[in-house]
């Protein structure tokens, strides 16, 4: 398994043009079309529910499919000044919810200050958490007792049940760190009746196949776990792999795109489309520029307002309300049978 | 044409109804409702299918349910299972006309 990022690779996917100009090259079905057919486009917002921060590509796992294209290689993380204009623009933003993602979001040194200060502003706040992080460090290990203080819902990618396919998409020995974090996290009570602490896991497919359906994975995976391992947790998501970053470099390679993409697009759904998430999220970079998605913000497909509006620093509510989101190709990962969101199905 | 079997062939499985399109749409029907979720499973019944067509040795079917399969979250252990239920019925099923090899052996020996 490779442990360097396809940035320090210098691989050519990893320039996000290149991606982009790699998914549009194609003779398949234009996902615009799909929207004009169902008077969808362009897409357009709805209320401000999930703002999505991303707070940093450093990661301590290199996962095969990941389209942030994280690793321990990649330095760029957000700096207090910058989270301190995220506060600011989510006072007067109207979200009801506050989705910290990275990387390990655990490994920016100013993460816990973030969440404390979120936390004031009384916010729902969501981490993803990648679980491993919890038991790399001994500085890491109290984590668990730290969310519980803040309420923080967690959100956790776990592929499967078994090892091997956890291990091939996420670095060999993930599996067995990964049960070891989530008992860490049942112990200080997360999904333990009436504590009131979630943790939700996220399945994704390993390999160019489509997730099947949430509710048979979610009670396969609390049998398994409960019976194999003893854990608890409380919903299952289960998300489909957008064809960008790592995954797009994997499906070229394995001579699976075409497949994958035609995968994609026959099994689009108009209700999905409906509802994805960018219509009610926000998606913050590290370093501060706001995008409609943490899709869009990995190909680098800035939010669709005046060019200095365009920054965490000049936010404005009102012209972002009334934005075009910006689609391409790659949406059909979200559109894909019951649909695919940070919170699993759509539809 | 080079080859009997074109893997491309598996998406036009649907253009059988150009030649008769009542049979197609009243096979595709049945063949819907048989994968429904019902007293047994959608991914019980994928694994049913990915052993059968083992059995019949279609690799139209092989392709689409190892696919099928592995969407519905089985993993490499579960659907070698399934593939060695196959052989052993298939292989059992061999064997056990052994009996009535035995038999006739028996009744034309002195
Ligand atoms: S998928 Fe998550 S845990 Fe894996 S490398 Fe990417 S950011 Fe890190
Ligand atoms: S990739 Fe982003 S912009 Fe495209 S549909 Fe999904 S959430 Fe929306």
């Amino acid at each position: 398994m490779n442990t360097k990022s396809l940035l320090s690779q210098k691989h050519q996917l990893s320039s996000t043009k290149s991606q982009v100009d790699f998914l549009e090259d194609s003779t398949l079905t234009k996902f615009s079309e799909k929207l004009i057919q169902q008077n969808l486009f362009p897409l357009t917002p709805i209320p401000l529910e999930v703002f999505q921060v991303n707070i940093g590509k450093m990661c301590n796992q290199v996962c095969k499919h990941c389209h942030v294209d994280a690793g321990p290689d990649r330095k760029e993380i957000m700096t207090r000044e910058t989270m301190q204009l995220c506060i600011d623009a989510i006072k007067v933003s109207g979200a009801t919810t506050v989705d910290l993602t990275g990387g390990a979001p655990e490994m920016n040194p100013d993460f816990r200050w973030f969440v404390e200060e979120l936390s004031i502003l009384g916010k729902k706040i969501i981490v993803r958490c990648n679980l491993t992080i919890i038991v790399a460090n001994k500085k890491y290990n109290d984590l668990p007792e730290f969310f519980k203080k803040h309420k923080v819902e967690i959100v956790s990618s776990l592929p499967y049940f078994t090892a091997s396919k956890t291990d091939s998409q996420r670095g060999d020995g993930v599996f067995e760190k990964s049960i070891q974090a989530l008992g860490m996290l049942n112990s200080v009570g997360y999904s333990k009746k009436e504590s009131g602490l979630i943790l939700n896991l996220v399945y994704n497919p390993s390999g160019a196949f489509l997730p099947s359906d949430q509710s048979s994975l979610e009670k396969e995976f609390k049998l398994k776990l409960k019976s194999l391992y003893d854990i608890d947790f409380n919903n299952l998501f289960a998300i489909t792999n957008l064809p960008i970053s790592r995954f797009l470099e994997f499906l070229v390679n394995s001579g699976n795109y075409d497949n994958y993409m035609e995968k994609l697009i026959n099994a689009y759904n108009p209700i999905a489309a409906e509802n994805v998430m960018c219509r009610n999220t926000l998606s913050i970079s590290w370093n501060g520029f706001i995008y409609d998605c943490d899709f869009n913000q990995m190909l680098e497909m800035k939010i669709d307002v005046e060019e200095k509006r365009q920054h965490i620093s000049n936010f404005e509510i009102n012209g972002i309300n009334q934005r075009r989101i910006k689609t391409n190709q790659h949406c059909f990962g979200c559109t894909a049978g019951s649909g695919s969101s940070c919170s699993g199905n759509v539809a | 044409m080079k080859t009997y079997y074109n893997p491309e062939d598996l998406k036009k499985f649907g253009n059988i109804s150009e030649f008769e399109p009542n049979l197609a749409k009243k096979f595709f029907d049945y063949y819907g409702e048989v994968f429904k979720e019902g007293a047994l499973t959608a991914r019980e019944k994928s694994l049913i299918a990915l052993a059968v067509a083992h059995a019949v040795q279609c690799p139209y079917c092989i392709d689409a349910y190892t696919s099928d399969t592995m969407e519905k979250g089985c993993d490499e252990q579960q659907i070698m299972e399934a593939v060695h239920v196959a052989s052993a019925i298939k292989g059992g099923a061999t064997l056990v006309h052994g009996v009535q090899m035995m038999n006739k052996y028996k009744e034309l020996s002195m």
